[in-house]
């Protein structure tokens, strides 16, 4: 994505956002005038601190879920009779939306946080899994032939092909994935919690009635969201600089 | 250096391509595989490079039985082999550091490898020191196919497997590749079996030619070649008739 059509877009949202706050005149969908002195005064208050505790979550979610998806995507990847034993259960589970998780997540691990990063994991492990191990097979038979000439074993296959070759599928499974664990992560903040945006826009924009502090934590949400996705980006052109220019 | 001894093989659920199979080739030598598709020249190729057990016989090399891979054995693909997220620099040094991985265990790598003239040395032999920067993707055919050749060549080979790989070269970039093969292998003094089904290119880098026919493959069909080395002259175009005809008979 480019800064260019980034910067294009947001001004386009924010023109149409103005337009319809003109257009319906009621407190629910201030102006982005007032919703930016909010987030100007809400950054100096509590904000910060509810945006580092949903990024903390999604970070330790997204850690788990790769330290734990890509070594069994790899796995199966390269063991057609493992993945023939496995790939049913995970095809079982795989369409069903990990929402409806939520409340199993929450009475089985309990109302603290491992329950809220519990279920940013099963959103993304699925995802991980599935694209690592789709990798790992797809890596053509004559490169692996070619290393196992050189005299490759199982070991030297998996640190030199298999992982690297894994690396663009595990990234896009994190792309693709972003936006459900926000999502998710909304959801999983609206339970037993003080701290955490999804929290701070539910009790703003419910309880509150603050409508304008309630969109600056919307906003803050989408930072987090975006950040998320420029990080992966950004891994990408660290970790796979082949793809450059392709 | 090679001996193959009553050689038995066949794919699963597929007729036998060897039966009973012998084969010698010398050290130093150069040959070529010859033979129509599904005749059995990649299969040959791969047992050769200890990548595929026999079904029965057996092959050795330097008198040691094949059972696995050898440390000094180089195998060269069509399609090259190269890692498309490693530089052409880190793919020739991909040998060396499979060898790293493992140690001197005599499986892998071997207990006593020479340090041979390294990676930059071959790069610079080979004439793409100045790319050796790039990915695989970035240039082109021929300056891959000589990066398979600079990683296979830094580990100090005795012996150089090629299945076709030259094929999906231009005219001159292939003639330039298989001169080059022919200058580095007597340099060497490494042994050569290329797999092809040109007949032009099996005359041109054969010192020796092994027909294959129609499988299963039971006498080795061996051609001495006069016009080993030579290009468009009487004797390569008498070998070239010679071979057609053998190739048309099989």
């Amino acid at each position: 994505m480019r800064r260019r059509d980034l910067a294009l877009a947001s001004l386009a949202l924010l023109l149409a956002w103005e337009a319809a706050s003109l257009l319906i005149a009621q407190p629910i969908l201030p102006s982005p005038l007032l919703v930016a002195k909010a987030l100007a005064r809400e950054l100096g208050a509590d904000l910060p601190a509810h945006f580092a505790a949903s990024l903390l979550r999604v970070l330790a979610g997204i850690s788990l879920s790769v330290l734990l998806a890509t070594p069994l995507g790899l796995l199966l990847g390269q063991s057609r009779r493992l993945d023939r034993l496995l790939s049913p259960l995970v095809y079982l589970l795989y369409p069903i939306p990990k929402v409806v998780f939520v409340p199993v997540v929450l009475l089985l691990l309990g109302i603290g946080e491992v329950a809220k990063i519990a279920i940013i994991f099963i959103i993304l492990f699925f995802q991980i899994l599935v694209l690592v191990r789709d990798q790992a097979a797809s890596i053509p038979p004559q490169l692996v032939l070619s290393l196992r000439s050189l005299g490759a074993g199982r070991r030297a296959l998996l640190r030199l092909v298999y992982l690297p070759a894994s690396l663009p599928g595990l990234l896009t499974a994190l792309r693709q994935s972003v936006g459900t664990a926000i999502a998710v992560l909304y959801i999983a903040e609206l339970f037993a919690t003080r701290r955490g945006l999804g929290y701070y826009i539910y009790f703003e924009g419910s309880t509150l009635m603050d409508y304008p502090a309630m969109y600056a934590g919307i906003i803050a949400m989408s930072v987090l969201g975006l950040g998320l996705y420029f990080g992966v980006d950004w891994l990408e052109k660290r970790l796979c600089p082949w793809k450059r220019g392709r | 250096m090679i001996s193959v001894r009553s050689l038995g093989f066949a794919w699963p659920s597929s007729p036998p391509l060897f039966e009973g199979f012998d084969l010698e080739i010398g050290a130093g030598e150069t040959w070529a595989i010859l033979g129509s598709s599904g005749c059995g020249k990649t299969s040959m190729l791969t047992l050769l490079a200890g990548l595929l057990a026999p079904g029965s016989g057996e092959i050795r090399i330097n008198g040691e039985r094949l059972v696995r891979p050898r440390p000094r054995t180089g195998l060269i693909l069509q399609d090259y082999g190269l890692l498309p997220w490693a530089t052409l620099r880190d793919n020739a040094g991909l040998g060396l550091r499979v060898r790293r991985f493992y140690g001197p265990d005599g499986v892998h790598a071997p207990r006593a490898a020479s340090p041979g003239r390294g990676v930059d040395y071959w790069l610079e032999r080979l004439a793409i020191a100045d790319i050796a920067g790039r990915y695989p993707g970035e240039v082109s055919g021929g300056q891959r196919q000589r990066t398979a050749i600079a990683r296979t060549l830094a580990l100090d080979p005795d012996l150089l497997l090629m299945d076709e790989p030259f094929s999906s070269l231009d005219a001159l970039i292939r003639e330039d590749l298989q001169d080059l093969t022919l200058e580095l292998c007597g340099e060497g003094g490494l042994t050569l079996v290329l797999v092809t089904h040109s007949i032009e290119e099996a005359a041109r880098v054969g010192r020796r030619i092994l027909l294959l026919g129609k499988a299963p493959n039971r006498e080795a069909q061996v051609f001495d070649n006069p016009a080993f080395g030579k290009r468009d002259d009487e004797l390569d175009l008498a070998m070239r008739r010679t071979l057609r005809a053998a190739l048309e008979k099989a």
